[in-house]
């Protein structure tokens, strides 16, 4: 499904949006008002340019339009491989976007995320999994690494991540394993507007400082220790 | 997972547990407990090297044997220790425990 | 002042439990979770891998010069330091317990490469939750300060963990990114990244390099006395300051500006000489108090 057909089924009431270098940034109409909208497409691998457009637009949604709540769209193969970008600290702009995501939620912006494509490791973390709820399109696919590459890295005999990933979500990729672990909200069969709405209307009622995944992980079945070991460090 | 148990001298008791050592390639951890019974030593080791029980039961025999263990109950992950480097530990891990080390 | 051999105790050398024994007041630190009453992850198990009673992280509390602090500490050694369900949910209950308590700061020893592949999808939500939880204790006033310089690095979810926090103390052993040399290298090849250059992997992700770029806030020698120095020192002088737009609109700006100026170089080198570092090429061979005052009389 290209991008203008996602937007055009997420907001049929319209929406505006620029796309320059895989970075989309605009605005959108819903039931309950406008909605900033940027993420990624293409499966772009998330390079500095793309962090700070991408951080620069919401602190410009801030600073604008006080409570708009915003609606990332993601698209990425994960981070750039590269010498320049680790030269100049790629970790330190991804966590730089991180922070304005974060500060927009204190603010009282409701964000939420939704998968469109692909989303993997630090790609992900820095916009899409700092949203209040991160949602997935049926297709997509989320993921850390794929098994192949996980049974090189770890040595373990890639039949054996086959057969453990099917009862396993702590390491199987996609999507279903992200919801039962409590990291993704849900998956939607289809974008659509109504959909949306009901997720605005969730993100609206969180309190800004309240991080519920690992409730949602233990409830779901997913992550069955996560929950209790915070709660007994934390009490 | 491997468990044994060995008749060793009683030592001093104290109720602090000890641990020592690290689980990285070719290391081990070991943590030391008050036991169940005062003249004897219990361990439990978990590893991800096949087929060295009898190598075990050498290596924690002798230890019991020459140290006053009686009266812990130890428990080990291990990542492929020499047994060279079990014995250091566990000597290491007991003097720790007996010595009031937390 | 340089530290005599027999004085020195390696940071990049020390276990996890020496690193917190030499950085905090002798004696006075409390282990929450201790391993007698905890057991390794099941997920390593099922795997036939040993796990580690405190499956690779240590978090407590104790003091620094008699000042409350909690400590979070990974162990580089097992598994890469890296992020697994129990070792993320005991850092998050950490930071989640500073935000409510307040302490004087909490010490993020940071030494570890990422997401435990492991455990990949329960390691990647981990540390986005460890990335909210600094956020909000940071938010809460209390400073969470990075302390790298293990074997491992901050890499990873980790790099950017790290950034997250108030500052970074770190050591010319230490190295701070996103990827790691060797997987740039297997994806884009050995011209884009010679991940066996040690030289090279320091002068892009190093200490010093991190360090000259303002990226990290201080240098310390490899030494566990040197940091808890560095920690008290930078304690002293740092206030928390409250999350708002205009420092990351201030942070934004710099950024853009250093992306612009150095965004086509390749090396350390490269951007020392454009920082206006006389000699870049004896950086490398330059001690740490020689490196400070380098810094200190840059042009800015």
């Amino acid at each position: 499904m290209s991008l203008n057909d996602i937007l055009d089924q997420l907001f049929p009431a319209g929406h505006g949006v620029t796309i320059a270098n895989q970075v989309i940034t605009g605005q959108a109409q819903t039931a309950q008002g406008p909605v900033a909208v940027l993420g990624t497409t293409d499966a772009a691998a998330i390079d500095h340019a793309m962090a700070l457009d991408l951080a620069d637009f919401v602190l410009a949604t801030v600073e604008q339009h006080p409570g708009r709540p915003l609606v990332f769209l993601v698209d990425t193969c994960g981070q750039a491989l590269s010498r320049s970008q680790e030269l100049l600290c790629l970790n330190g702009s991804l966590a730089h976007l991180a922070s304005c995501v974060d500060l927009a939620r204190r603010q009282g912006h409701p964000s939420l995320s939704l998968v469109t494509a692909n989303a993997v490791s630090g790609g992900f973390l820095s916009f899409g999994l700092m949203a209040d709820q991160a949602y997935a399109l049926a297709d997509a696919q989320v993921r850390v690494m794929d098994l192949r590459a996980m049974a090189r890295v770890t040595k373990i005999a890639h039949e054996r991540l086959v057969e453990l990933a099917a009862t396993s979500p702590i390491f199987a990729p996609g999507a279903e394993s992200y919801v039962r672990m409590g990291g993704i909200a849900a998956i939607w069969p289809e974008p659509s507007a109504s959909l949306l709405e009901s997720a605005l209307a969730a993100a609206r009622q969180a309190a800004p400082a309240s991080d519920r995944r690992m409730a949602s992980g233990l409830e779901r079945g997913g992550r069955q220790l996560a929950a209790g070991i915070a709660q007994a460090v934390g009490a | 997972m491997l468990d044994f148990r060995f008749a060793s001298k009683p030592g001093a008791r104290p109720d602090h547990p000890a641990l020592c050592g690290v689980v990285g390639s070719g290391n081990l951890e070991i943590l030391v407990q008050p036991g169940e019974q005062p003249d004897c030593c219990q361990v439990r080791i978990k590893t991800s090297a096949r087929g060295f029980g009898a190598t075990w039961h050498a290596v924690l025999g002798d230890f019991a044997a020459s140290h006053p263990a009686g009266g812990t109950a130890i428990a080990i992950n291990d990542m492929g220790a020499t047994p060279a480097v079990v014995s250091l530990r566990l000597a290491q891990a007991l003097a720790d425990y007996q010595g009031g080390a937390l | 002042m340089s530290l005599s051999l027999t004085n020195r105790h390696s940071w990049f050398e020390a276990t996890a439990r020496a690193r917190i024994n030499g950085l905090l007041d002798a004696g006075s630190f409390s282990e929450i979770l201790p391993p007698a009453a905890s057991q390794p992850s099941p997920h390593l198990a099922q795997l036939d891998l040993p796990g580690a009673f405190d499956d690779g992280v240590i978090v407590g509390y104790g003091k620094l010069e008699k000042k409350p602090i909690f400590v979070i500490a990974q162990e580089g050694q097992f598994m890469g330091g890296a992020v697994g369900e129990i070792h993320g949910a005991k850092i998050v209950g950490l930071l989640r317990r500073a935000a409510r308590e307040k302490p004087a700061a909490v010490l993020f020893l940071i030494d570890s490469g990422g997401v435990r592949l492991h455990e990949a999808n329960a390691g990647l939500i981990a540390i986005s939750e460890i990335m909210r939880a600094v956020l909000n204790a940071r938010a809460a006033g209390v400073p969470v300060i990075a302390l790298v310089g293990g074997s491992c690095g901050a890499f990873g979810g980790m790099g950017i963990v790290a950034k997250l926090c108030s500052a970074i103390l770190i050591s010319e052993e230490g190295r701070l990114a996103l990827s790691g040399p060797e997987v740039i290298e297997t994806v884009a090849g050995v011209e884009e990244f010679d991940a066996k250059d040690r030289a090279l992997v320091w002068r892009v992700t190093g200490g010093k390099h991190r360090y000259l770029m303002g990226d990290c806030a201080m240098l310390v020698d490899d030494d566990i006395a040197a940091f808890r120095t560095g920690t008290t020192a930078f304690l002293a002088d740092w206030r928390e300051p409250a999350p708002s737009a205009a420092l990351l609109r201030a942070r934004q700006q710099v950024l853009e500006n250093r992306l612009a100026a150095y965004g086509t170089l390749r090396d350390g080198l490269q951007v020392w000489a454009a920082l206006g570092v006389a000699q870049p090429e004896s950086v490398p061979m330059l001690d740490r108090d020689s490196l400070v005052a380098l810094k200190e009389g840059l042009p800015t």
